[in-house]
């Protein structure tokens, strides 16, 4: 089991100083710096923004952005849009689940890879396309696959 | 406030700005049905079915009139072939999503919708028009309920730590609830504590 990153929420929330306008700016950072939101967190925000729990939950439900389960270390992002799907994306997704071990929508054992599918990463040309931690990955072959599944 | 005009079905009336069409239409004694619109709530243009036609620079569309504000010189029509066939259309998906529920089926009948267009398979019978949220918020203040999720996941569920504490004393919402199905949902439909150690599939 990986470390997982604490945050000093006093401080975090600190810097909004109560303004309810930055309700997603809050989270967004949470959600950042944590790669989560707990009940507690949102409880947390609810509290010091004024905002009722009822409408931090659903605004934290509400966006794709936020995950209310702990994200693993790296995020994996494959695209089946339309341009990658005829490419095979399907095929790509399949060795990815085997190679990082993790399904979609899901994370690894050990907290190091999340997995999710998205609909177009706006570089069809590429496709079938992959991306992690922000880098984008073009027909990966399984050799390559394989040297990220062993990244820290 | 200053006083505007409009024409409702060909007739002038006279509103006060910051109206909405709906509130100038029914005190002038027309009738646009309604779903989720209560006077003691803020509107929120969820059903859809109050929908009528509206003209603007010689354009048509349609809007729903309980959140459309009156503007002077706008012209309303309430009941044209197009307005019937988007209140049939709304009614037709309300009917799919909770079907067997009188005041649909009555409107359905003015409408000649056919209840059985739309077939939904876990037709869970909210149909979200947000009358129990928007009660819990804004008369009493509670906030035991709210949305979750987005799009076809969407629902209402309660805080169980605050409907612990309220909702039996309350319980106000239930008998609001156009389907009915609120207080069957009280109790299940929980806000789940999602603090649970992640992720149970395991590595090959
Ligand atoms: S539970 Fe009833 S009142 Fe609440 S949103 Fe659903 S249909 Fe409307
Ligand atoms: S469809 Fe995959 S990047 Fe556009
Ligand atoms: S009454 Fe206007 S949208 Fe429901």
């Amino acid at each position: 089991m990986s470390e997982q990153t604490t945050v000093d929420m006093a401080e975090l929330l600190g810097r909004y100083g109560g303004d309810k306008s930055q309700l997603i700016q809050v989270l967004l950072e949470i959600q950042r710096r944590k790669r989560w939101l707990s009940a507690e967190d949102l409880e947390a925000v609810s509290t010091s923004l004024g905002i009722p729990y009822t409408q931090v939950y659903h605004v934290a439900t509400f966006y794709k952005a936020f995950s209310l389960v702990p994200k693993g270390k790296h995020s994996i992002s494959v695209c089946l849009g339309t341009a990658c799907q005829v490419r095979n994306a399907p095929r790509l997704l399949d060795r990815i689940v085997d190679i990082f071990g993790v399904k979609p929508g899901d994370t690894s054992q050990d907290m190091q890879f999340s997995l999710d599918t998205v609909n177009c990463l706006g570089c069809c040309a590429l496709g079938p396309v992959m991306m992690m931690d922000g880098q984008y990955y073009s027909k990966p072959t399984n050799e390559e696959l394989e040297r990220l599944a062993s990244a820290e | 406030m200053s006083e505007i005009t409009l024409t409702i079905n060909g007739q002038e009336v006279v509103a006060q700005e910051g109206q909405t069409v709906l509130e100038v239409a029914k005190a002038a004694g027309v009738d646009i049905p309604t779903l989720c619109n209560l006077p003691e709530l803020v509107p929120s243009g969820a059903c859809r079915l109050c929908t009528v036609e509206i003209e603007e620079r010689g354009r048509k569309r349609l809007v729903a009139s309980c959140v459309y504000p009156a503007e002077q010189g706008l012209k309303v029509e309430t009941e044209t072939p197009q307005v019937a066939s988007g209140r049939r259309l709304v009614l037709e998906l309300l009917m799919a999503r909770a079907p067997g529920v009188k005041q649909l089926t009555e409107y359905g009948i003015r409408y000649g919708v056919d209840p059985r267009k739309f077939d939904d398979t876990d037709a869970d019978m909210c149909i979200l028009c947000g009358i129990c949220v928007r009660y819990c918020a804004e008369v009493k203040g509670l906030n035991a309920i709210g949305f979750v999720g987005r799009g076809v996941d969407r629902e209402v569920m309660f805080i169980p730590e605050i409907a612990a504490k309220e909702c039996a004393d309350c319980s106000e919402c239930f008998r609001l609830c156009p389907t009915g199905v609120l207080p069957s949902n009280y109790g299940i439909n929980r806000v789940p504590h999602f603090d649970f150690p992640p992720n149970s599939f395991c590595k090959p």
